[in-house]
């Protein structure tokens, strides 16, 4: 071929570079939905939010002026702030330790195979998949002061006299919620922990098998080493949950009794909502982004330690 | 006594046999390689030997002793896989040491025996590190180490080598057949490189569709092979099959040659050769063509000498030696001994 | 012939055996009761009649008197459930296609164009997810208020996808990540665009991360309560999450056959959905969290 027919016949094959061949702009345009969506619905009214925490808005006067930090020193005064904090650390350290150590061995179970395996995976979902209010509604009942089975099965066995009082005793009320929280995010930690578990290679279970390692050894020196990373993401969104969630102690205690089970989250939307102190409301509800941001950097530190595979 | 044994073993599953009807010994000591391309039953056999799947039905001997419904770590077998299945999160030493740990075997033995076992495969520098620091060839080293430390009857290998490139593979086979010779124990091998398993075995077993289709040296499987699949398989180029309604004819492209090189003591056949085209490969040349008399569409191949002159689109004599000709039936493909 | 040391091994493999599946079926039924007795009770619950339900003498766990309709039939009947469950649907629909189309193309951008920029920004999507409800709905009463948009779905429907997109995002980056740049590249030689090439050939591969984004988002849009709570109040426009608790406790009083069944009806479909597509959504995090 001579020379010219080779250009003529490269020129009309080349193919026009479009708009939707530019890495650049189809990268920005791919972004910028999401990123207008998140400006404009979390960045504003974030800093909104931010903005309320140092003025006096309430309901009453929806005027922002700013007060500087009158209103945060009002929030902190208050010692219900402190016991809702304290209740939300507790909470959450308690509920998602529960949660590592049973969606694990949920885990470990509804991997292997057995019969009515769909069942047992249906029914192990629904504290998941049903609405938080309604399930806690539905907890309301089991833990009701006259009427709960719970009670009626300990009168049977002759165990108690009369009631426990669940959600009225602070103590049991505490443990209550716990209870709930733990109850409700299990099986999503439980799913997120079996997808870890299915990454592992099968040769290296069949080789710990022929090293000899029984049942315990190999879950607990191969598989849940191997499993760290994706523990720590369960458990990060385990986390997320429990301590942003403010719907179970509404529903169950409405933060009672007398406050002691209130968590920040809650305490806020009382303060703002029912209190019609929106800048004290804003102020409260903005002590869980330390408290989220530390525990979120700690645990995706610790997963990417162990990162390994 | 053979160390290893396995009589009329079978796995079924679901409605297909992998492994069907299986009889097999080995020698003590020896290198034994199950050969087959992909899904012919080797891994699935090994697997059984080791324990790691209980077969349908049949019986599998280690050391003289039934091991059917045996858990692998009372078999004292050890196996290394194709991806070498190092634990990733401990360290080579601690790799090595986990069996010694699960055995119960106390401290100081499990230092002294990894260290044993660590400077026998040249790995002791890389004792701290771990798997994935290391190359291909050291993992492998590791496996076989975390196996060795375990004193067992015998060594399981499912294709351990067909993750290293090329260049690697040759120089790890040899490393690997030093090291069973060294150490002396019976040794099972799965590959489906056949070049692999003439080189390395003592003995090989060709399996296809979960049998055995011949189990003998490499000798024995080259030159007298049992049935159409074991002359095709082994062998590059393999075996040219000329088909006709009573029979197949089978010969190997070295062995048919120019008519002119035979001596009448040879007692050739003759084959009116058609040559299509000529391959140069350096060290040999080979005739890819048609025979007469026989399908058109069979390709057939001969190995000749580089400097022999013999051109394309031609038609030659050539020949093959009466003791190089396998006869084998057209319909089950198995070998026929005597003449026609 | 004597037991040999082998036989007893062989026969303490087989006990262990034995042993470890009544283990694990007592394990698994052990785990499905703990987790569902709530609706396994609720089932009962709801159709006990009120005289039966309010004894505390009798088994909470069978009927003293015999089961009856009328809670089931005020539950759809005298109550706006069958609008909730509409205007859940409707909105957690809206929310999920809402989701896809900006998270798709978002993921894709910063899993393999954006280059070293894509991990930062990766974070960056992560910490927003941080930034919880309780604290913007305040604000964003007034956003939405101004906007016109109080009262109705539509507030939910523009609300909702802020709490869906960074997470789905994060999951579809891991996804793409994980497969390799060949792909489309090959398609582009065929002669398709590059956005072309991902329409035909990656976003059939990244149908896990698709299917999980889709349950997550569904699942999050109705279970959401507090942007609810604040943005409706008409009874016609509430979803489940705060239509049922509201229309069915009056002050002190708790209709709470018909909350059971309430909770049973919405449960178990999601549940039955989500069992379906269970194996699918294991895919797509095992690529997205794992890989990611």
């Amino acid at each position: 071929m001579s020379d010219e027919a080779l250009a003529i016949g490269v020129r009309t094959q080349r193919p026009r570079r479009t708009l939707l061949d530019s890495e650049r702009l189809l990268a920005i345009g791919g972004l910028t939905p999401a990123v207008i969506y998140i400006v404009a619905l979390v960045g504003f009214p974030f800093v909104l939010a931010v903005v309320m925490a140092f003025s006096d808005v309430t309901v009453g006067d929806p005027s922002l002026d700013l007060v500087g930090l009158e209103t945060l020193r009002q929030v902190l005064a208050d010692p219900v702030f402190w016991r809702a904090l304290r209740n939300t650390l507790v909470f959450t350290l308690i509920s998602n330790a529960l949660v590592v150590i049973l969606a694990t061995a949920l885990a470990l179970i509804l991997t292997k195979d057995f019969k009515g395996k769909w069942l047992v995976r249906l029914l192990v979902l629904l504290p998941w998949t049903t609405p938080v209010s309604l399930a806690t509604i539905s907890w309301l009942w089991t833990l009701d002061s006259i009427f709960s089975p719970i009670d009626w099965v300990l009168r049977q066995l002759g165990m108690l006299e009369g009631n426990m009082i669940w959600l009225g005793q602070p103590k049991l009320a505490l443990a209550s919620v716990i209870a709930v929280h733990t109850w409700r995010i299990v099986p999503l930690a439980a799913v997120i922990v079996m997808a870890g578990m299915l990454a592992i290679p099968t040769e290296i279970r069949d080789a710990s098998d022929i090293d000899g390692a029984g049942f315990w050894r190999r879950t607990f020196e191969i598989e849940i080493p191997l499993m760290a990373p994706i523990i720590g993401v369960a458990v990060l969104f385990g986390v997320i949950l429990s301590v942003t969630d403010m719907t179970v102690v509404h529903v169950l205690t409405r933060g009672g009794p007398t406050n002691y089970t209130q968590v920040l989250a809650s305490w806020a939307f009382y303060k703002g909502i029912e209190g019609g102190d929106l800048a004290q409301g804003a102020g409260t509800a903005l002590f869980l982004l330390p408290v989220l941001v530390a525990v979120a950097a700690l645990i995706l530190r610790f997963a990417r330690r162990r990162e390994v595979l | 006594m053979s160390v290893v044994e396995v009589r009329n073993l079978t796995k079924v599953f679901g409605d297909m046999a992998a492994v069907d009807d299986v009889d097999l010994a080995s020698r003590e000591g020896e290198f034994l390689v199950l050969l087959g391309p992909s899904g012919c039953g080797k891994t699935t056999l090994l697997r059984m030997i080791a324990g790691l799947e209980e077969p349908t039905s049949g019986e599998i001997f280690i050391g003289g002793e039934k091991m059917n419904g045996l858990p692998p770590r009372i078999r004292k077998v050890a196996m290394v896989f194709q991806s070498y299945a190092l634990y990733p999160h401990m360290t080579v030493a601690r790799n090595i040491a986990f069996p010694l740990r699960a055995e119960g075997v106390d401290k100081a033995e499990q230092d002294k025996r990894v260290r044993w076992a660590a400077e026998l495969l040249g790995i002791d520098r890389y004792l701290e590190r771990r798997p994935r620091q290391l190359s291909g060839g050291e993992r492998q080293r590791v496996a076989l180490a975390r196996a060795l430390v375990r004193e067992p009857n015998v060594f399981l290998l499912d294709e351990p080598l067909s993750n290293l490139d090329a260049k690697l593979r040759a120089a790890a086979r040899d490393d690997l057949l030093e090291f069973q010779r060294r150490v002396g124990i019976t040794t099972i091998y799965v590959t489906h490189d056949q070049v692999e398993a003439m080189g390395m075995g003592d003995r090989i077993a060709v399996m296809s569709d979960g049998r055995i289709r011949q189990f003998g040296t490499p000798e024995e499987i080259y030159s007298d092979p049992a049935d159409t699949f074991v002359a095709t398989f082994i062998g590059s180029p393999p075996m040219n099959l000329l088909r006709s309604e009573h029979r197949v004819v089978g010969f190997r492209p070295e062995n048919f040659r120019p008519i002119t090189e035979f001596a009448e003591r040879d007692m050739p056949s003759t084959f009116r050769f058609h040559v299509n085209r000529s391959e140069y490969l350096g060290s040999d040349r080979f005739l890819y063509g048609t025979v007469e008399g026989y399908d058109e569409n069979t390709k057939v191949i001969a190995r000749v000498p580089v400097n022999a002159s013999i051109p394309e689109g031609a038609t030659h004599e050539f020949g093959v030696a009466a003791a190089d000709l396998c006869y084998f039936d057209p319909r089950t493909g198995k070998r026929l001994r005597g003449d026609e | 012939m004597a037991a040999t040391t082998l036989d007893v091994q062989r026969r303490r493999a087989e006990l262990r055996r034995i042993w470890g599946r009544v283990g694990l079926y007592v394990m698994a039924i052990t785990a499905a009761l703990l987790a569902a007795f709530p609706f396994l009770w609720s089932i009962i619950t709801m159709f006990k009649q009120d005289r039966d339900l309010y004894n505390k003498e009798n088994n909470p766990f069978w009927f003293a008197l015999p089961p009856t309709l009328e809670h089931i039939r005020y539950l759809f009947e005298n109550t706006e459930f069958m609008t909730f469950v509409r205007n859940t649907l409707v909105v957690g629909l809206a929310v999920v296609l809402i989701t896809l189309l900006i998270s798709l193309p978002a993921a894709y951008s910063l899993a393999r164009l954006a280059g070293r920029w894509g991990e930062r920004m990766g974070i960056a999507i992560f910490l927003v997810y941080l930034i919880p409800p309780t604290l913007l709905f305040l604000p964003m009463s007034r956003v939405v208020a101004s906007l016109g948009l109080l009262e109705t779905l539509w507030s939910l429907i523009l609300v909702y996808p802020t709490i869906t997109i960074p997470i789905s995002v994060w999951l579809l980056m891991g996804f793409f990540k994980g497969i390799p740049r060949d792909i489309e590249e090959q398609a582009m030689v065929d002669g398709y665009t590059r956005a072309g090439a991902v329409v035909r050939t990656v976003l059939p591969l990244v149908f896990p991360g698709i299917v999980a984004v889709i349950v997550f988002a569904f699942t999050l849009s109705a279970h959401e309560f507090i942007y609810a709570l604040s943005f409706i109040s008409s009874t016609a426009n509430k979803p489940i999450s705060v239509g049922v608790p509201t229309a069915l406790v009056r002050g002190d009083v708790f209709f709470w056959q018909s909350l059971q069944a309430s909770a049973v009806f919405v449960a178990l479909p999601i549940a039955i959905v989500f069992n379906l597509f269970l194996d699918r959504f294991i895919a797509g995090f095992t690529m997205g969290a794992v890989k990611g």
